[in-house]
């Protein structure tokens, strides 16, 4: 059994192997692989007995639930209103001088991608970003590259 | 400035108590017919924006016949500019959890769900542990009840109730036709109390403190307090619990910063105020208290003199066109129009009267769509065209 295998199997011995499951199923591999592979879904979907395409259905309707590769950090910058007013464009490109990327890449060893999301709820100490699960607020563009540069010194082992 | 209402604070929710256990103890002691009467009496209403009667939901769910139901806490803040129920269940997660424990007593069920938003994972390991420490004095007490928190993943319709439902469900998250409505079939097609975290919070006062001190908040048809999301061009960006039916021009005088041109209540799905009405618009539910009455899910932004009206507009069609779900061709189909149809008229690729035109479609939107999101785009796209026409066109 290989890795994707054995992660979804463990899953679902966690959550069942009803529809019900299937959210927090797929939810479950994209913690560890950050997005939904074609033979990921089609793991899920033998695993828990539906056609494959639900399981593409499902999975296409939920922005935080990629079905193309993603790197090892998410980046959603928050684009609605508030965050827009108050200088989410600056954010954008100090990000993308930085990480040589536009939005919706991976830079090239596969460590982050920039994407654009809508309202992150924290409009009150705009603008947001999140970084995986991890929320940054009140960002400037000092702020962000201080954080991406914490980012690229992590450790690739944990 | 007749009949004007200075804004009331209010420290109800955030109140840091730990009285819970003796709430939720009391509670399951009265008979659950007196504690309906006690919601419907307090006039608690939903705080997620609709504002349905609490009381009467409750009251609908207990009547409905079915061995399994469920209740459920509606966690998915995803209304722009709304950011209050973060700060509750990271704040006082208890509680909503003991409104949930009375409502499963009321009702009969013995499970509760929190569909919390992808956005607030983080949230989601200390939530855990507040419930199992909960659940351990439900045990002690010998309250069959259980709640389990359950991740959304980056979805603004999931907060449609019954989209919602779709969502636990495992399957896309597109709204249903109603009725059946969840009360009598919800989740899993049983009866299903749903509710926004705000008014559980709320629900939870009104146990302790009596119906009455509730009740006499607020105004006609808005009782008690809300609590408000406040951002934008505003010194004081935050979240403040006031007493509902205050004017908008007490709030700007408040919260403004002497240059407010319009302020959007209730978020992209909201109503926009231009200056000239402040003085007229109330904030409560509906009832016609100085003019204009606007309820809202607590989202207050604020604009000043040197936003584009055009750009606000612009992004709010660009966060419908994303977010709708795509099942019915009015939402689809209309919001993509509508930002197409703004696009051109800027460009002068269309003549101004295009916007009447694409007035028009909001109203088909409004009778013909068929959940809340594809409804509301109306309130927001008229309400700035209207009264922003020039900053549309030049």
């Amino acid at each position: 059994m290989n890795s994707i295998q054995s992660l979804v199997k463990d899953l679902a011995d966690t959550h069942g192997r009803k529809r019900e499951s299937l959210l927090p199923i797929m939810q479950g591999v994209v913690t560890r692989e950050k997005f939904l592979s074609e033979y990921a879904m089609v793991e899920i979907a033998r695993e828990i007995d539906i056609s494959a395409a639900e399981v593409y259905g499902t999975a296409t309707f939920y922005s935080f639930l990629e079905t193309q590769k993603m790197g090892k950090y998410v980046i959603r910058l928050c684009k609605t209103i508030t965050c827009s007013m108050k200088g989410k464009n600056q954010i954008l490109l100090a990000i993308q001088n930085m990480l040589k990327v536009g939005l919706g890449e991976t830079t090239s060893d596969g460590k982050f991608t920039l994407l654009e999301t809508n309202c992150l709820g924290w409009c009150h100490k705009a603008p947001a970003m999140l970084i995986n699960d991890e929320v940054y607020t009140e960002l400037t563009p000092e702020k962000v590259r201080e954080t991406l540069t914490m980012y690229m010194n992590k450790n690739d082992e944990n | 400035m007749a009949n004007s209402y200075l804004l009331k604070r209010a420290d109800f929710i955030f109140r840091n108590e730990n009285d819970w256990e003796q709430i939720l103890s009391n509670s399951i002691k009265k008979k659950p017919q007196a504690l309906i009467n006690e919601l419907i009496s307090s006039e608690l209403k939903g705080r997620g924006g609709a504002g349905f009667p609490t009381g009467l939901k409750w009251k609908l769910a207990a009547e409905a016949k079915s061995d399994v139901k469920y209740i459920i806490c509606n966690a998915d803040e995803g209304e722009p500019g709304t950011f209050k129920d973060r700060e509750i269940l990271s704040k006082v997660p208890f509680k909503v959890l003991t409104a949930m424990a009375v409502c499963g007593y009321i009702t009969g069920a013995r499970q509760g769900y929190i569909y919390l938003r992808g956005e607030y994972k983080f949230l989601e390991d200390e939530l855990n542990k507040v419930i199992d420490e909960f659940e351990y004095y439900c045990k002690e007490i010998k309250l069959d009840f259980k709640i389990d928190v359950f991740m959304g993943s980056g979805a603004y319709i999931c907060g449609e109730e019954t989209a919602l439902m779709e969502s636990m469900e495992g399957y896309r998250g597109e709204p249903r036709n109603k009725p059946p409505f969840p009360t009598l079939e919800g989740y899993e097609g049983k009866p299903t109390v749903i509710n926004n975290v705000e008014t559980l919070a709320h629900a939870y006062t009104i146990f302790k403190e009596g119906a009455k001190k509730f009740y006499d908040l607020g105004v006609q048809y808005s009782r008690g307090t809300k609590l408000f999301s406040v951002s934008g061009d505003t010194p004081k960006p935050g979240i403040y619990e006031l007493e509902l039916g205050m004017s908008l021009q007490d709030f700007v005088y408040e919260f403004g910063d002497g240059d407010t041109k319009a302020v959007q209540v209730g978020g992209a799905s909201g109503f926009l105020v231009p200056r000239k009405k402040f003085k007229d618009a109330a904030i409560g539910y509906q009832g016609k208290l100085t003019g204009i009455s606007l309820p809202t899910g607590g989202s207050m932004m604020l604009f000043n003199s040197s936003r584009s009206m055009y750009n606000v507009l612009d992004n709010y069609l660009e966060f419908f066109r994303e977010e709708s779900c795509g099942q019915c061709t009015p939402c689809r189909v209309g919001c993509q129009q509508l930002l197409l149809g703004i696009k051109a008229v800027k460009r002068g690729e269309k003549p101004a009267s295009y916007l009447e035109k694409l007035l028009r479609l909001t109203e088909t939107m409004q009778y013909t769509a068929k959940c809340g999101l594809g409804q509301s785009v109306a309130n927001s796209f008229s309400s700035i065209v209207e009264n922003f026409r020039e900053e549309m066109i030049y």
